[in-house]
């Protein structure tokens, strides 16, 4: 009944469930985002470039995405650990810290940003002894990238948990009867099954963290040009009551944002189907 | 396959009729709380004023009950000044607004209409039944010797105040540290900002005060987002060595958060802020409830509402009120938006608007 | 047992060859003191200054800050507004993941995609769009207005803006853990003579079943603690619109650090939630499976 749209599949509910989803994302995505191009694109062309290409606007997006960028490669790292640990290792309080592992979701993001800020300001617990080697962290831009690297966090974790425990250990320890090392072993067998799900740790833990507000704007000292996110601009912009330039630099994020993860995933599907190609 | 499809359609739907009854429960116990026989207004304020109200709301409930016998009660939103503007203008049907400054209120009439053009002088003293004016908060002791504005600038010294952009209070702080400047370029005359005679004078005097913002703006470290974030920052965090605040913010850090660590410091000039308040036309005319709206605005200006504003550290307008609390309000030489920025949109578009004097003074290019 | 290891695997693991020797316990404690330090610096510091804040004058004035009705009156709404939500994105994500991980159409990175956008629309934006859509000058707010619903600045906007917060969470989960563990069991089940939705919830089901509930997990945790989406469209009304995380916010603007984080320190217990309803996962597998 598709034609070429799909290949063929003896799986029913095809038609009912991307029927059921398509209209699902149409009604709560779509139509509401929808809302704001339009918002975005009634303004004309040449004030929706100036707003978008405006010297604090360009250096806010270098911050955003830049910070962004650097806490989804430090959970990368840090929540692949974190998750190896979880799911290989038995130590006291594991089941405590798996479980809260999901609370920077639940905390508001304005409390994180509130006790990250007391945490890491000049006289807070870790800030001391930071100041002390000459580092600061609140008001910086370190301290964007804390606050960032605190929100995504759970997706790596929680993404890259499921799937180490889909490693099959029988190869793992065939390799190593056969003589592999521990890093060829990981580079070999556990890198290849966890990467996409990492990869779709880091997806979600960058665009995440690219429109994040609430958290930042208490560690990041706000100053124009320095440390101001695009976020703060959309909400600067909302302030003066200038709807239409808050859609447009709204917009230019959701663009951004929807290439990288348009392309993570055609990786994705791409790495998928050379995978089945070969013959699995 | 059919009878595949069908089954699952069934318990579709049925698992979305089972959401459907939770939903609707969900909204029944939701809405019966504000089911109740009394009249309800809903005011919409900023930040500051929470305290304030609480304690009006009870006073005016229990003054409407005896003059009228009916039951009022009043609901309270809070939050920034700008973006409770916004919600009104996008609908919250606010049948009083009580807002920070009389730009937001201005913002609400010009783009939504829900108010006459005039509201401003609807109510006495420009509609702002309770003022304030913006003073210092430094470290217990004074140790780095802030006594007036120009010591703001002295070396070594780094302040912190909201950022104007996000905050309405802190445009407040802003225009106070400007008017000072100005001020005192013109030898204390602020009348000549309308001869043209001294024209010259004037344009010096405000290329003057522009270098005094731009310097005192050099030295914050943090700019929050809103009022009560920089206090705490200055508080809590003991980020800088002085933060310029509202007189009534300043009162109640000193009283809530550590006593015995900060203390004010009260400038020689400041602005006299005029937090005003209005009646929602629109509003207040679908809903029936312009009688008890006005009656609950005029309220702030009886002798019990203005003892409530003294007593939540706002000046009172009536003059024997604040006597009896000139303790807690020493006397200030005070200049208004009017005297030295005409009005609050002339104010806007020139200083906070994009592009201008807080861009230029960032570094940020005019377009 | 995606959870976490399984007493079985646990010992599998360690009886391995190899497995006792000095190099890998270095390694083990490695890990484990990487992952402790990376915590404690990032998570559990600032949850410690949430509690020790709450518990700052007593566990007395702890509890007294939950007899507020206001503060009651948030934890209602947002129990309500997770009520709502949670199952409808929870039955939408389950259908996305079927359609996207078990078959295969054109489109499909593009439709993924989409579902992810919400992640990255910056909360801002999120309540923006509903104002833009459901505000008197949006598209639908004449209308709305002359038949007297009112959506934004009341439950119905709040549950909207979550709900398009919390969006990708559970299909986010399940589809690359279905796509992973492939068709072929399922089409054995068809090919059996097992209906769909037998199949699913006989077959699919159980192996996703980690997945599902780390979805749901994760979907109720950002449904109680969204604060950008939902201060933009709440219109902040004490005791009616006032969500758990913009109570939090209002009382910390009182300067009422206690019970601001009283209240922050009741969304951190979704924690002890989540430990039961994963070792209740657990324990009931681990029933069925014997």
């Amino acid at each position: 009944m598709n034609g070429g749209f799909r290949q063929p599949s003896i799986l029913p509910g095809f038609g009912l469930t991307l029927g059921f989803t398509t209209f699902f994302l149409s009604a709560i995505v779509l139509l509401p985002l929808a809302a704001l191009v339009v918002k975005a694109t009634s303004m004309g062309w040449r004030d929706f470039i100036e707003v978008l290409t405006d010297p604090r606007a360009v250096a806010s997006y270098r911050l955003s995405f830049g910070a962004a960028l650097l806490a989804a490669l430090i959970n990368s790292v840090f929540g692949f650990v974190i998750a190896w640990t979880l799911v290989r290792y038995d130590f006291p309080g594991r089941k405590l810290i798996d479980a809260l592992i999901d609370m920077p979701f639940a905390l508001p993001t304005a409390v994180s940003g509130i006790a990250l800020t007391a945490v890491f300001a000049e006289n807070g617990w870790i800030g001391q002894y930071l100041a002390q080697l000459g580092i600061q962290v609140a008001y910086t831009w370190i301290g964007v990238v804390v606050a960032l690297t605190l929100i995504g966090l759970p997706f790596v974790v929680r993404s890259v948990q499921p799937a180490l425990l889909e490693v099959q250990h029988d190869l793992e320890d065939a390799a190593e009867t056969l003589g592999a090392g521990r890093f060829y072993i990981f580079r070999r067998i556990i890198l290849p099954t966890i990467l996409p799900a990492l990869l779709t740790g880091f997806t979600l833990a960058f665009a995440r963290a690219v429109g994040e507000y609430g958290s930042v704007i208490f560690i990041a000292g706000n100053l124009p040009l320095k440390t101001e996110i695009t976020p703060l601009l959309i909400v600067i912009k909302l302030e003066q009551f200038e709807y239409a330039a808050a859609a447009a630099l709204g917009f230019i994020m959701l663009i951004m944002s929807f290439a990288m993860l348009l392309s993570i995933n055609l990786l994705q599907a791409w790495g998928r189907r050379r995978l089945t190609a070969s013959g699995r | 396959m059919n009878g595949t499809h069908m089954n699952v359609w069934q318990s579709v739907l049925r698992a979305l009729r089972g959401l459907g009854v939770l939903a609707a429960a969900a909204l029944l116990t939701a809405c019966g709380d504000g089911q109740s026989s009394s009249i309800t207004l809903l005011n919409v304020s900023y930040d500051p004023t929470r305290e304030f109200y609480r304690d009006v709301n009870a006073a005016f409930a229990r003054e409407w009950l005896e003059q009228t016998g009916e039951r009022v009660s009043i609901r309270q939103s809070h939050a920034g000044s700008g973006s409770q503007a916004r919600a009104v203008i996008d609908g919250l049907d606010a049948d009083v607004v009580t807002l920070a400054l009389a730009y937001d209120i201005d913002s609400i009439q010009r783009n939504g209409k829900r108010l006459a053009a005039n509201w401003q002088t609807r109510f006495p003293d420009n509609s702002s039944p309770y003022t304030s004016t913006i003073v210092f908060l430094v470290r217990a002791g004074n140790p780095k010797q802030i006594r007036d504005w120009p010591d703001l600038i002295k070396p070594g010294v780094s302040v912190v105040t909201p950022n104007p952009k996000t905050s309405g209070g802190a445009r407040w702080n802003y225009l106070a540290a400007w008017g000072y400047a100005l001020h005192k370029e013109l030898g204390g005359d602020l009348s000549r900002l309308d001869d043209p005679a001294a024209a010259e004078q004037v344009r010096a005097a405000e290329a003057a005060a522009e270098a005094f913002v731009k310097e005192l703006f050099s030295r914050v470290p943090v700019l929050d987002a809103g009022a009560r974030g920089a206090t705490n920052t200055f508080v809590q965090r003991q980020i800088g060595d002085v933060l310029i605040a509202w007189e009534n913010e300043a009162l109640l850090a000193l009283r809530e958060l550590k006593p015995g660590t900060v203390e004010i410091v009260v400038p020689s000039t400041s602005i006299l802020a005029e937090p005003p308040v209005a009646v929602v036309d629109t509003v207040v005319d679908r809903r029936g409830t312009r009688q008890v709206a006005e009656a609950y605005l005029k309220f702030l200006y009886s002798t019990e509402g203005q003892e409530l504003a003294a007593k939540h550290y706002f000046r009172p307008r009536n003059q024997e009120v604040l006597e009896k609390y000139r303790e807690q309000f020493p006397p200030i030489e005070l200049f208004t938006i009017a005297e030295v920025f005409q009005d609050w949109n002339t104010a806007h578009a020139k200083h906070f608007a994009d592009g201008g004097v807080f861009d230029r003074i960032y570094g940020v290019k005019a377009q | 047992m995606a959870g976490g290891p399984n007493k079985a695997l646990l010992a599998e693991i360690a009886s391995r060859p190899g497995r006792d020797t000095i190099a890998s316990n270095l390694i083990k404690w490695g890990f484990i003191a990487v992952s402790l330090a990376f915590l404690a610096a990032l998570l559990f510091a600032p949850l410690i200054t949430v509690f020790a804040t709450a518990l700052s004058k007593g566990w007395q004035m702890y509890i007294a800050s939950f007899e507020d009705s206001d503060t009651l009156a948030a934890i209602r709404l947002t129990l309500t507004t997770a009520a709502i939500v949670v199952p409808l994105n929870t039955v939408f994500g389950i259908c996305a993941a079927w359609a996207i991980a078990k078959f295969e159409f054109k489109g499909k990175s593009v439709l993924l995609t989409l579902i992810d956008l919400p992640i990255a629309v910056s909360p801002v934006i999120s309540g923006l769009v509903y104002v833009l859509l459901f505000g008197v000058h949006g598209w639908f707010g004449l209308w709305l207005q002359e038949h007297d619903i009112s959506i934004i600045y009341a439950l119905p906007g709040i549950v909207l803006a979550t709900m398009f917060v919390t969006f990708p969470y559970v299909a986010r989960e399940l589809i690359p853990l279905m796509q992973q563990l492939g068709n072929d069991e399922e089409e054995a089940a068809i090919t059996l003579g097992a209906g769909g939705l037998m199949t699913f919830f006989r077959v699919t089901l159980p192996k996703v079943r980690w997945g599902l509930v780390y979805g749901v997990i994760l979907c109720n945790a950002r449904a109680m603690g969204e604060f950008g989406a939902v201060s933009v469209i709440s219109g902040h009304i004490r005791g009616q619109t006032t969500t758990m995380p913009l109570h939090v916010e209002m009382l910390y603007n009182e300067y009422n650090f206690v019970g601001a984080f009283a209240v922050a320190s009741l969304l951190t217990m979704l924690a002890v939630v989540t430990l039961v309803i994963k070792t209740l996962v657990e324990w009931r597998t681990g029933i069925r499976k014997h």
